[in-house]
């Protein structure tokens, strides 16, 4: 059954698998959504009119270490498709937990964070940075946290033996793990645009 | 199925044979984590603040590439998937270039106010 399926993904015009080639696409299209934000937050990240500046109210010690929680998730992503490449499941689950639960932390700080802002008198209609930044980190936080129910999601599908054979659910793996690592990317991008390149 | 059942399946896919060993996604998690202390550090060095944009652009870069590179297994997979990716990306610069475009070198910037 197994060598079937596998013979099954091959037939197809490109001798590719056309659910990788679709996410691949997908990706690239996700690169113009965040592109979008991105340049709509440069344009407006200097014009405050009132509440906090972004040079005031951000926390960079913070937001490295959310950064760097983030990235580590990454590294884990990675382990759990290699372990299920080698047909382990239970580290499979270990690694994927672990993803799941670095993505909560990260989630959890961005909580925070916007908590914090909002204390501090930054909200989403006190000025066009305000917007433009709850805008974007809102989305990419957004795209975390389906993440992470796409990673629970897997948890739940291995445990229920729907995962087997080895190629197909290291397919669902890959496929769920370019999602993750498109996400951390993003946040490689948005971490030096938003926090780190210092305002005029 | 057991619990550690080893397939032979996708030993015979040729991409996954090359796809780097858990050794080495440790090792470019390291190097992704020296490059995100050197971006945070270089933040707060005075004497580099004239070169700053350039610096976190070019280790960001780095950063973007490995986890691309590696752990999206661009470098070892299909050339489609990679010209789908650079494709998206390529064409977000450009939004980002029209953006900046038209506010910047027509306009005179935006607007303050979301409304106005």
């Amino acid at each position: 059954m197994g060598t079937h399926e596998v013979a099954a993904d091959h037939h197809t015009s490109t001798g590719l698998d056309n659910t990788k080639l679709a996410m691949w696409g997908f990706l690239g299209s996700e690169c113009l959504f965040f592109g979008s934000l991105i340049s709509t937050y440069l344009l407006y990240r200097n014009r405050v009119l009132s509440g906090p500046t972004p040079h005031e109210i951000y926390d960079i010690p913070y937001t490295s270490v959310s950064s760097f929680v983030l990235l580590m998730s990454s590294l884990t992503m990675v382990l759990a498709l290699a372990a299920i490449q080698r047909g382990d499941h239970r580290g499979l689950r270990v690694w994927l937990l672990a993803t799941a639960f670095l993505g909560m932390t990260f989630i959890g700080g961005q909580i925070y964070e916007f908590t914090t802002f909002v204390e501090e008198g930054l909200k989403l209609q006190t000025s066009t940075f305000g917007s433009s930044f709850f805008v974007l980190t809102g989305f990419h936080g957004a795209h975390v946290t389906v993440g992470i129910l796409m990673l629970l999601m897997l948890v739940g599908m291995s445990l229920a033996g729907r995962l087997d054979p080895v190629s197909e659910g290291s397919r669902k793996v890959e496929l769920i793990g370019l999602y993750w690592h498109f996400v951390d990317i993003v946040w490689i991008v948005i971490f030096m645009i938003v926090y780190l390149v210092p305002t005029n | 199925m057991s619990e550690t059942q080893t397939s032979m399946e996708h030993v015979q896919d040729p991409h996954l044979a090359q796809h780097p060993t858990p050794r080495k996604y440790v090792n470019i998690a390291i190097i992704l984590s020296i490059v995100t202390a050197l971006e945070v550090a270089v933040y707060y060095i005075e004497a580099v603040q004239d070169f700053l944009v350039p610096m976190l652009a070019i280790m960001a870069f780095v950063k973007f590439v490995l986890v691309a590179a590696y752990f999206m297994h661009l470098r070892f997979d299909s050339r489609i998937f990679r010209r789908f990716f650079v494709t998206g990306v390529l064409l977000a610069f450009a939004v980002f270039g029209i953006v900046m475009w038209i506010f910047f070198l027509v306009g005179d910037g935006p607007s303050p106010t979301v409304g106005g």
